[in-house]
């Protein structure tokens, strides 16, 4: 039976996050704590970059403006021309509105999208959720610092010593 | 990195803590715990329907039932069933679209302006808030789509289609406008709301007892397990959909109020209806949320989640854009007088004074005289009180909309061109149905899912914060 990694329940977000800083200085990469809520601090204290989220969204945002724009051209001023008032067939002023929702439009799917995309979000299994143990506390009242056996800095006796001297009262080896 | 375990205080250095009269009231009373939270908000969908659950669903899905009835009969009749007709051939449908669209606004800007401003209250009344929004604006989108008659041709002239001559629709109408940012606004709206959703779906899904609730739930999770590294890239979406819903929830009655703006028509044709009508939609919109987080929070005691304090900063909202829109009713009549245009000030006088002054001494007494109240402190924190008060907003706002439409347009230039609109029963059982299909979805949703965002009021408490004694700091101080 393969391991997926090992769990360390804390109680308090100060004591995850304190065990989060000693897991990142002593050099693991394939880690994570989980949390019922975001604990401000905690990307730093793992170590975490900025998230990218944001160019997904400016990317949305400017396919949206764009098919706007562009649409309204297409329709209005070049396919069938629709002559108002003797006005110019085209103006980026009338089609703004209709483009300026768009580029909103496209650009909240950009952000949702990207959000799932770098989490490998949707998805119907994991280790982790077979834990009883896990799925009474990660969504609840806990604090879950889990380290994965892929790491190449796992070790069974060193990795369990670490999160001992960190301060969790419940470490388990759950399986994948 | 932790500033307090890094650069601890010296114990030589002693910080006051803040004056009492400076100590806000937490947002969450009795120092409740976080596991408390999930178990009593989880619980309002756990344990069994209240006793006024199932006669209150019967109720509102019978007065929805009325209201599809009415639009069967409607859409098989022809909109002759209605009372409008030449000169006010927009009544009551338009009055309750723009009515259910601007009772949706205080939603998003709960969720996206509030967010963005920092105010850690919006937590408490979020979920409700966005809900109500979405519910709004699905009781919205009905009425536009039955008032043109021929329903069955509204493919061709809401998406960007070309319709039977091969023309394509016109871009310079505000009425395509409205389409879009309406149905922008819908989706966005929808979202934000399922975003924020997803962390309580997973804390329900690993509460859920019987298989079928930990499948259904777990699928809409899309697999939540909570991990730090996911709450990175989600928060930033979430900032991201609040700073994309804040523009767009502005844009949204702009555009409604484009509608009417845009037109030559006398009393509609004025340069402040586009803030005009935002502060009203918000105006109307906080009226609905305190209309059914009153009764909530007493039926699923969620006192200590829902504070005094809560409803009393929403009475301040609602005191804010009460006055904004009590200062636009005095200021487009002093544009009327002002801009010197004879037909401009006809239209007015001719509103406060003319066949229909009935409907706008109820508005100006709803919307003018009723805010003020809450310059009080008493009239804010009493209950029974807000309630009152709040349904006199939601009549105030619908009389606004009709005022609006339906003066302005039963006098026009030619005498001859006069009349008086009454509302036929198709008409009211419609707008009373609509009431129906709003109570019926608002009902459903607080029963299956989470009725208070349990992640993010979690993420107010001190028991959350890391660097306070009770979220297990060592070395506490007043951050």
């Amino acid at each position: 039976m393969n391991a997926h990694g090992l769990m360390a329940v804390f109680d308090t977000p100060a004591d995850a996050m304190r065990a989060a800083e000693q897991v990142r200085d002593a050099g693991y990469s394939k880690w994570d704590v989980h949390t019922p809520f975001p604990v401000h601090g905690l990307d730093a204290a793992m170590g975490l970059p900025n998230s990218k989220v944001g160019w997904f969204t400016f990317l949305g945002g400017v396919t949206g403006y764009t098919t706007g724009m562009t649409m309204i051209w297409w329709m209005n001023a070049f396919d069938y021309k629709i002559v108002i008032g003797g006005k110019p067939m085209f103006s980026p002023f009338y089609s703004f509105p209709v483009s300026y929702e768009l580029t909103i439009l496209f650009a909240s799917f950009g952000s949702l999208i990207g959000m799932f995309l770098l989490n490998r979000l949707p998805r119907l299994h994991h280790p982790l959720l077979k834990n009883r143990k896990f799925c009474q506390g990660a969504t609840h009242d806990k604090f879950i610092l889990v380290i994965e056996t892929a790491d190449p800095k796992f070790n069974d006796q060193e990795t369990r010593r670490l999160l001992a001297s960190a301060g969790s009262k419940h470490i388990e080896m759950v399986e994948d | 990195m932790s500033a307090a375990a890094e650069h601890p205080v010296p114990s030589s250095v002693k910080i006051a803590p803040p004056p009492a009269e400076l100590e806000r009231q937490p947002l969450v009373l009795h120092n409740r715990s976080i596991g408390w939270l999930s178990d009593h908000i989880a619980g309002i969908c756990e344990g069994e329907a209240p006793k006024w659950w199932l006669p209150a669903l019967i109720i509102s899905s019978t007065m929805m039932l009325m209201m599809f009835g009415c639009i069967g009969y409607l859409i098989s009749t022809g909109v002759g069933v209605w009372g409008l007709n030449q000169p006010v051939a927009w009544a009551w449908d338009i009055t309750n679209f723009v009515f259910w669209i601007g009772i949706g606004h205080a939603g998003t800007l709960i969720s996206a302006i509030l967010f963005l401003l920092r105010q850690k209250w919006r937590t408490s009344v979020n979920r409700a808030a966005e809900a109500m929004t979405l519910f709004a604006v699905a009781c919205a989108g009905i009425f536009p789509i039955i008032h043109v008659g021929r329903i069955w041709y509204a493919v061709w002239w809401l998406p960007p289609i070309p319709n039977n001559y091969d023309i394509w629709v016109n871009f310079r109408s505000p009425l395509l406008w409205d389409v879009f940012a309406v149905s922008t606004y819908g989706t966005v709206s929808l979202l934000f709301w399922y975003t924020g959703l997803i962390p309580d779906l997973a804390t329900m899904r690993d509460r859920a007892t019987s298989k079928v609730k930990k499948f259904l739930y777990g699928f809409f999770a899309f697999g939540w397990t909570g991990s730090n590294r996911h709450w990175s890239n989600y928060e930033k979406a979430y900032l991201l959909l609040a700073g994309l819903s804040t523009p767009l929830v502005l844009s949204v009655h702009s555009i409604v109020s484009f509608d009417f703006a845009v037109s030559q028509v006398p009393g509609w044709h004025t340069t402040i209806f586009p803030p005009y009508f935002v502060a009203g939609a918000v105006f109307s919109g906080f009226g609905m949320v305190l209309t059914l987080l009153i009764p909530l929070r007493t039926l699923c005691k969620l006192e200590d989640i829902v504070t005094v304090r809560h409803v009393e900063l929403m009475c301040k909202v609602i005191l804010a854009t009460g006055s904004i829109v009590g200062y636009a009713y005095g200021m487009e009549f002093f544009i009327a007088w002002y801009g010197g245009n004879p037909y401009e000030l006809a239209a007015f006088k001719n509103r406060a004074f003319g066949p229909y002054w009935w409907s706008y001494w109820w508005m100006i007494s709803c919307n003018v005289i009723s805010p003020h109240l809450f310059w009080f402190k008493w009239c804010r924190t009493n209950m029974v009180f807000v309630f009152i008060v709040t349904i006199f907003v939601n009549i105030g706002m619908w009389f606004e909309r009709f005022v609006i439409i339906v003066t302005s347009l039963h006098r026009d230039y030619l005498p001859s061109s006069w009349g008086y609109f009454r509302p036929t029963w198709v008409d009211v059982c419609t707008f009373l149905g609509s009431f129906g299909l709003f109570f019926t979805l608002f009902l459903l949703f607080m029963r299956y899912l989470p009725m208070i965002a349990i992640s993010e009021v979690k993420g107010v408490t001190p028991q959350a914060d890391p660097h306070h004694p009770q979220g297990g700091a060592k070395h506490g101080g007043n951050h």
